[in-house]
């Protein structure tokens, strides 16, 4: 969107088939178990995602971060509510998204270069379905190690193939959870940035999920904070922040500094201390 | 003992000893498990020799290769050896086969596990032996109950892990699979099978020994040929020698053929695991 960072063209045949979709939340709730069991995780959750937005959706942790991303790739769906996709519900496992999940996810028994075929729509030719992973794998740095198998690599490397994976979809949505909370600090920090020029190679939404307030300020045009309110079960939504500023962004900057206290604060961390 | 070893070749840790180890090497290794059958037969040789032990209770070695011989020119040690060998594998075959398609079909339907899973547990729970009479009655003593015996050995062993393994295919690797479209027939070939591979083999590996087993079980109850048969024969006719050598036969046979299982199911680790 707004990252200006110099990629090689990418030529049109691999944009999007989805484009950027926006996602709309229209009363979303989610309790789980039945009777005495009963236990309201989720509840009125409304909002627009807009197409080619990267919203981050921060919160302690059990607090239904998943569950929201899970409404909306269809793998759960939602008690109350629903959601929209480009103005038409979710209805079981969406087409139009892709996930990557905190652990790679990867089938041990194929090579990085088969698992990020696994993304390919069904349908899609074999000559385009190559192109289109050796894309990838150029696009995550992974070209030089397409053969490996998942445990032959190391740990960012896994995640960097479960991102071309999802990529593979060429979702309208991509939805990211966690993607990087099991990495070192270090690749942690090279993976947003890889993130970045995905985001400017393939301009799709994105929901991430992340209980790092640094991560969020980083990459998102909005953070979404869920919350319980006192005296309150289910968590909703406690605040909505629009980040200011171009990505990459000065992780430094004193504006930004505010907002990491102001959102530390929202999530129940003295931010002086920190 | 094998499986045990492959088990410990596939664990990293061994990856950082030493190449040059002779436990490292093919021939290293062979040699060491040579030595104690090796050892066995020298003292063999000498307790009979020495005459610690009668003749009577462990015949010579000489004695048990020259009564080999002498069934070899006769051309009846070969015939033992054929039917026994054929009726393991066509028992085994269709044991495996059938317990594949079975264990499969309870492992991924909830539906067919309501259904069948308690009446398969409670005929595992029947002593395969115990089925031998029924057996004889409605098939005769004849190849089929032989056979039959034998695909109920081989049978359980191949279901159990193709079931359980099956349950315990990893949860995330499914979802993700569905994540991205995958269900049905697609979702079984590309996750489901795959991971079960390696489970399937020592599966496989069971239901061999089993079979063997359940051979020798067939052919001392009821049989005019094979080991089992030669067992019998030997024994009532107070031929030690040819004991041992239906022993020898027996034990040699199941390594070779286990040793050939477990040469696929290498291959197959590496592949799918």
């Amino acid at each position: 969107m707004t990252s200006t960072l110099d990629r090689p063209a990418f030529t049109a045949s691999t944009k999007p088939a989805n484009s950027s979709l926006s996602v709309t939340f229209f009363g979303v709730g989610r309790s789980f178990g039945t009777g005495k069991e009963n236990r309201q995780v989720l509840r009125d959750v409304d909002l627009v995602v807009n197409p080619g937005e990267v919203l981050v959706i921060l919160g302690p942790s059990g607090c239904g971060k998943s569950t929201l991303l899970r409404a909306v790739s269809g793998l759960d769906a939602p008690s109350t509510g629903r959601v929209l996709i480009d103005g038409t519900a979710v209805d079981g496992v969406d087409p139009r998204c892709a996930v990557a999940f905190q652990e790679p996810r990867l089938l041990p028994w194929q090579s990085v270069e088969r698992n990020v075929a696994l993304g390919l729509p069904q349908g899609t030719s074999v000559k385009e379905g190559s192109a289109r992973v050796a894309e990838l794998l150029r696009l995550v740095e992974l070209d030089g190690h397409s053969g490996l198998r998942p445990r032959e690599i190391s740990g960012g490397m896994a995640q960097r193939t479960s991102l071309a994976r999802a990529l593979a979809r060429r979702p309208g949505v991509l939805l990211l959870d966690e993607p990087f909370g099991a990495l070192d600090a270090l690749t942690r920090l090279k993976m947003q940035d890889l993130l970045l020029d995905i985001h400017s190679a393939y301009p799709t939404t994105v929901l991430l999920v992340t209980h790092d307030v640094d991560e969020a300020l980083q990459l998102a045009d909005r953070i979404l904070v869920l919350g319980r309110e006192s005296g309150e079960e289910a968590a909703t939504v406690s605040r909505i922040l629009a980040v200011p500023g171009t990505r990459p962004r000065n992780r430094n900057s004193e504006e930004l500094g505010q907002m990491r206290s102001s959102l530390l604060a929202s999530l129940g961390v003295d931010s002086g201390r920190h | 003992m094998s499986s045990l070893t492959d088990l410990a070749n596939i664990l990293p840790g061994n990856a950082v000893q030493p190449r040059n180890h002779p436990l490292e090497t093919r021939w290293g290794r062979g040699l060491l498990g040579a030595l104690v059958p090796l050892v066995l037969l020298v003292l063999w040789q000498a307790a009979t020799a020495f005459g610690w032990v009668s003749t009577s209770q462990l015949p010579t070695p000489e004695s048990v290769f020259s009564a080999a011989v002498q069934l070899l020119e006769g051309g009846t040690l070969a015939q033992h050896i054929a039917i026994s060998t054929q009726r393991v594998l066509i028992g085994f075959a269709i044991g495996a086969i059938l317990g594949l398609v079975v264990g499969a079909l309870v492992g991924l339907s909830e539906l067919a596990d309501a259904l069948l899973g308690p009446f398969i547990g409670a005929i595992r729970a029947v002593p395969s032996l115990a089925w031998v009479p029924l057996l004889i009655l409605w098939l005769k003593i004849g190849e089929d109950s032989k056979v039959t015996l034998i695909v109920i050995g081989a049978f359980f062993p191949v279901f159990t892990t193709v079931y359980l393994a099956l349950r315990h295919v990893d949860k995330n690797l499914i979802e993700a699979a569905r994540a991205f479209g995958l269900k049905g027939t697609r979702l079984l070939t590309t996750i489901q099978l795959p991971a079960v591979v390696p489970a399937v083999f020592s599966g496989l590996r069971l239901a061999l020994a089993q079979s063997w087993l359940f051979l020798v079980a067939a052919e001392l109850i009821a049989s005019s040929m094979g080991l089992g048969f030669l067992l019998m024969d030997s024994q009532n006719n107070g031929r030690i020698d040819r004991l041992f050598l239906a022993i020898i036969l027996l034990a040699l046979l199941g390594k070779i053929t286990d040793a050939l299982l477990g040469f696929a199911e290498r291959k197959a680790i590496k592949r799918w695991a």
